[in-house]
């Protein structure tokens, strides 16, 4: 325990005086600070600034890191050394977060007169390397010792994971979705009102329903709503026949369905809009087709509601398809069969046992494709065109357009996420608790009931069809690519492909000349960085909830399933509005793209973390720790070498989610750092369309190899453990 | 550390809760050292709770915990000296026995080799020499529980906890090993707690035995203690059968009482609780059924007989309520709906109060 403090006082001594408090205009990287460490003003570390540069705000690390040294020094007594430094390190935390609020770029924002006083009056710049690596300090000393001082059981890697998760998610999903709340109520004329939010979240403007009498466009909430309804109970109702063929029949092509599944998960959100626009658009193959045959004009319908709709459901459809595969299959058998014996015939067993039985299953696949619907930016940017209008793309357009207006992208963004936060409450609340599910630890050795005539051939009519139309959707991709112009010049080329990425042998060696690389390289760089980043958090938070007691263990797991809720738009806005100044600025960087992977993907990590530790008996991390290993030496050889599917899953899913996510990233991205989602959405309002399919197949090639990377890489270890059950006597 | 105090427990005072709930009400509690004290008792009662505050699994709210004489109650599981074999056996899957017995030895940065060679050791004393290169899920359930026995031991642990060791066992194969941890505790010298429900697993193998009932401990002793002196009803039904009646004790001398029993007055030769409304116990093979009137005794009709081979097991109705006999008489069954009179030594009855 003293050990790990005085490492820990020793990382926070660096970062106060060998390190620059602020971020360094030349990066930290290239170390010219190292001269200007004492001297200068700007790359100075946080003591000398303080005490030779008049900047006594900065001033309260030096007491308490000295405090710190005293009380490891003169203190006995474990006990009272321990909670010396818990109040040390946590006034030590408390004042260097407050002089980082309250002293912003141009001087004090609050307790004016004070910070005025302390030199806070020419403003700061955001928190750097040092500033950093005090915090982590003081934050760890923390921890350490509140394991040392408390009754819990925990140690201090425990109390460690603990203290940096809810540092992390108070700092990067509650603090941001603060700051929107806040620009929500700023009125025109300065100051918060709850009068000026009032009038703006309820206006007409937002909540029109002039639609619904065809008289006008309704407001962007109500068409929101609409839209998620619709989507919602279509790709329901189409996850449902799947589901139902896929576990109940002797359907041949089972496998193509599961690969249905896999499909939209590595496709990038917008890539279906795209197909629907060389399918049904004014140059469409569709569009021609019925033209020439029935001579009807060539419209713009695929632009607005139908548009949208078509493509969300064959976006979502694969989401309610997994779930309702669970739910099929998490009838007992035996129900069915008991309600057979008692001589119901298929029908009636469908109708009055297994139907009922999944109803709450059905109710949650509604949810989420509620959801997914409300959240999804991609599909209503590429086909909203400008009169349909959802609350996702204009809380983006009120925020990119030609006027600013951060209070408005606030109250979208509050509007937006009431609704996607009240289905996601609904959805816990009332159908996760009303779930029938059947599936016990006991072996259930029944078979499912085959489906009845009449709902096998309803299953066959909606499902079939629909597969046979992604299908054509998907082919798009593939032919879009190597058409020259879709609709008018549909000669093949590659030239769309080597304009994104072609490579020129020079004088200088081979050169990537294509337009795409510098996005495709940062997207891989950083997907490749938030990918572990995101697993480790995930995973970390899920240990935490699972085989740890702490207080206030309830409102962490909730407010980490919450974050599940907020949509990648709003995470976006809320990234700009919160760190675009000081004390976190971190705007234009790569690390928040980095950042806003890890919190976006992370209670996916959360999920399947929780699920499979779930799996692992409980007695066998206690046993570890009665034979001597803490709860890190536990984690890396007991629970780490168990849980490599979930590990597996979380790294693919992030890194996937890190190179398809637009919504979020589209706000964050910059001209040094762009991301290959965001080029693509630039080529398609240039209307570029070769080259933004072009670019999207070969995303989705990327991620393909990725994934089949990750699972030789991570699965191997798993593969020489059956080997080796199977090979022994 | 004092030699004489290795391998001592004590709780001072400890209470543990959870939220509202009271798991432990302040316990009390002196473990000597080499001995095998088990914690009996009904689901619920504390007794795992007990065991895991001693291995460190739970905090106490309040009070104090000493293991060898030092206070532990701040000290985490990882750093006291104690071992524990949980019921499930919670074997470590992806390792193998080998690995698995020899895990303590290597978080603890002992060389690989000695600690293989430890774990070896280990393994031959619970009689699975060979069996180092299997996966825990290749061996028996029987073997599965010494390979924990195993990896708890080498750690040469002040305590060894035992939580429900056997319950994963079935019943020909319990007798066994609980045998053999006996017999491993008692070469090994080492102080072991053992949690189990199981009263008659209580008996066989422990030095003492301390029943809990509600979060606190009903009557500890040795295991004849126990049987022959219960303290209270809930101590005479719990260790072995017994009948409970319902009588009135008119006068509690020095070992010596008399009481009214269903109308008639006894003198018994043992004390009793104090006078009034108290239970007397009687153990099914303590009574006596005659066909013949019995001097002193009651009256009584058979309600339903059982062979089982070594004894007879019937219920009889009878002015002392409903009473269960066990006899060894198995050769003339006395057929259901028979009179029959019953009898008891009054120097094998017990009072405890109602």
């Amino acid at each position: 325990m003293q050990r790990t403090t005085w490492l820990w006082l020793l990382v926070g001594l660096v970062g106060y005086c060998l390190v620059p408090w602020y971020m360094t205009e030349g990066g930290f990287w290239r170390f010219g600070w190292l001269s200007g460490i004492a001297a200068d003003a700007d790359t100075g570390a946080g003591i000398w600034l303080a005490f030779l540069h008049g900047r006594l705000y900065l001033g309260a690390p030096l007491p308490v890191l000295a405090g710190v040294a005293a009380a490891l020094l003169l203190l006995a007594d474990p006990l009272r050394r321990a909670r010396a430094i818990v109040a040390l390190s946590a006034a030590g935390l408390g004042l260097v977060m407050l002089q980082g609020f309250a002293v912003g770029m141009n001087g004090p924002r609050f307790l004016t007169g004070l910070f005025g006083a302390l030199g806070g009056a020419e403003g700061q710049a955001g928190f750097g390397a040092g500033a950093t690596l005090t915090l982590f300090s003081l934050l760890f000393m923390l921890t350490t010792s509140l394991s040392a001082a408390g009754r819990s059981t925990g140690d201090a890697f425990v109390t460690g994971l603990i203290g940096l998760i809810v540092a992390l998610v108070a700092l990067f999903v509650f603090f941001p979705v603060s700051t929107v709340l806040v620009n929500a109520f700023r009125a025109p004329q300065g100051g918060l009102s709850l009068g000026h939010f009032l009038s703006e979240f309820f206006s007409a403007d937002l909540w029109g329903l002039s639609c619904l009498t065809f008289t006008d466009q309704c407001g962007p909430a109500i068409n929101s709503v609409l839209l998620a309804t619709m989507t919602g109970a279509t790709t329901t109702l189409l996850g449902l026949a799947f589901a139902l063929i896929f576990t109940r029949t002797n359907f041949r092509a089972k496998k193509l369905l599961r690969l249905l599944t896999v499909i939209p998960i590595i496709t990038p959100p917008f890539v279906i809009g795209l197909a629907l626009i060389l399918l049904f658009g004014r140059t469409g193959t569709v569009t021609a087709i019925v033209s020439y045959l029935f001579d009807v004009p060539k419209t713009r319908w695929i632009y607005g509601f139908g548009g949208v709709y078509l493509a969300q459901v064959l976006s979502f459809t694969p989401i309610a398809f997994l779930v309702l595969i669970g739910v099929v299959e998490g009838i007992s058998p035996s129900m069915e069969e008991a309600s057979q014996t008692l001589d119901a015939d298929a029908w009636q067993t469908f109708r009055r046992v297994s139907f009922p039985l999944m109803r709450p299953g059905l109710a949650n696949a509604f949810l989420l494709g509620f959801i997914e619907s409300l959240a999804d930016f991609g599909n209503p940017l590429v086909l909203g065109g400008g009169n349909y209008n959802v609350l996702s793309t204009e809380i983006y357009f009120s925020i990119v357009g030609t006027i600013a207006d951060p209070s408005r992208t606030a109250v979208l963004s509050i509007a937006l996420l009431s609704l996607t936060l009240g289905a996601f409450l609904l959805q816990r609340r009332w159908v996760g608790k009303k779930s029938y599910a059947t599936v016990t630890g006991k072996a259930d050795s029944g078979r499912h009931a085959a489906l009845s005539r009449g709902v096998k051939i309803a299953a066959y009519a909606t499902a079939l069809p629909w597969a046979a139309f992604t299908a054509v959707v998907y082919s798009m991709i593939a032919f879009g690519s190597v058409v020259k112009l879709w609709g008018y010049d549909n000669t093949f080329t590659l030239a769309h492909y080597i304009r994104a990425f072609g490579i020129k042998h020079t004088a200088h060696g081979w050169r990537f000349k294509g337009v795409a690389w510098d996005s495709y390289f940062t997207t891989l760089q950083i997907a490749t960085i938030a990918a572990p980043l995101t697993a480790l958090v995930g995973l970390g938070t899920a240990y935490l909830l699972v085989r740890q007691r702490f207080w206030g263990k309830e409102a962490f797991e909730f407010s980490t399933m919450l974050s599940f809720a907020i949509p990648g738009t709003v995470i976006g806005v809320s990234y700009i509005l919160a760190f675009n100044f000081p004390p976190i600025e971190l705007t234009g960087t790569s690390i928040i793209l980095i950042i806003v992977f890890v919190f976006r993907n992370m209670p996916v990590g959360v999920r399947g973390g929780i699920a499979a530790m779930s799996q692992l008996d409980k007695s066998l991390d206690e046993a570890s720790i009665t034979l001597g290993a803490n709860s890190f030496t536990t984690v890396r050889r007991v629970i780490r070498p168990l849980m490599g599917p979930a590990i597996l899953a979380a790294l693919t899913y992030s890194f996937v989610r890190a190179i398809t996510s637009v919504s979020a990233v589209i706000f964050l991205v910059s001209a040094k750092h762009n991301m290959a989602t965001s080029f693509i959405v630039g080529r398609v309002e240039n209307g570029e369309f070769g080259i933004a399919i072009a670019y999207s197949a070969v995303l989705i090639f990327t991620m393909l190899a990725a994934i089949v990377l990750l699972q030789l890489l991570v699965g191997k270890r798993t593969l020489r453990r059956t080997d080796r059950v199977a090979g022994a006597p | 550390m004092n030699e004489s105090t290795r391998g001592s427990v004590v709780f001072r005072e400890v209470v543990k809760k959870y939220g509202q709930v009271t798991a432990l009400k302040c316990l009390n509690l002196s473990i000597e050292p080499g001995r095998l004290v088990t914690l009996l008792g009904p689901s619920g009662c504390g007794k795992t709770t007990t065991l895991r505050l001693i291995a460190g699994l739970e905090a106490a709210t309040s009070g104090a915990i000493l293991i060898g004489g030092e206070d532990v109650t701040h000290l985490s599981a990882t750093y006291r000296k104690v071992s524990m074999v949980f019921q499930s056996y919670a074997l470590f899957p992806h390792m193998s026995v080998l690995e698995n017995v020899a895990y303590g030895l290597t978080v603890k940065n002992m060389p690989r080799r000695e600690a293989h060679e430890k774990a070896e050791a280990g393994l031959e004393l619970v009689g699975l020499k060979g069996f180092g290169a299997r996966l825990p899920s290749e061996l028996s359930g029987g073997q599965q529980q010494r390979v924990a026995v195993a990896r708890a031991i080498v750690l040469e642990p002040e305590v060894l906890l035992l939580d429900e060791p056997l319950s994963n066992l079935d019943a020909k194969l319990r007798r066994h090993v609980r045998e053999e941890i006996r017999q491993i505790q008692q070469d090994l010298g080492l102080t072991a707690v053992y949690v189990t429900h199981d009263q008659e697993e209580a008996m066989a193998v422990s030095d003492r035995i301390i029943v809990m009932k509600n979060a606190e401990i009903a009557q500890e002793g040795s295991p004849r203690d126990l049987y022959e002196r219960p303290g209270s009803a809930f101590i005479a039904d719990f260790i072995g059968d017994a009948n409970l009646v319902d009588c009135e004790v008119l006068a509690a001398g020095e070992g010596e009482s008399e009481i009214a029993l269903a109308g008639a007055r006894l003198t018994l030769p043992t004390g009793a609780p104090g006078t009034g409304a108290a239970k007397l116990v009687l153990r099914p093979h303590q009574i006596r059924l005659s066909r013949e009137k019995i001097a002193g005794g009651f009256e009584g009709v058979v309600s339903y007989g059982a062979y089982l081979g070594n004894q007879t097991q019937y219920t009889i109705d009878s002015a002392l309520g409903e009473l269960f006999v066990v006899t060894g008489e198995t050769g003339q069954p006395i057929a259901t709906g028979s009179n029959v009179w019953i009898g008891f030594e009054p120097g094998e009855a017990r009072l405890v109060s109602a």
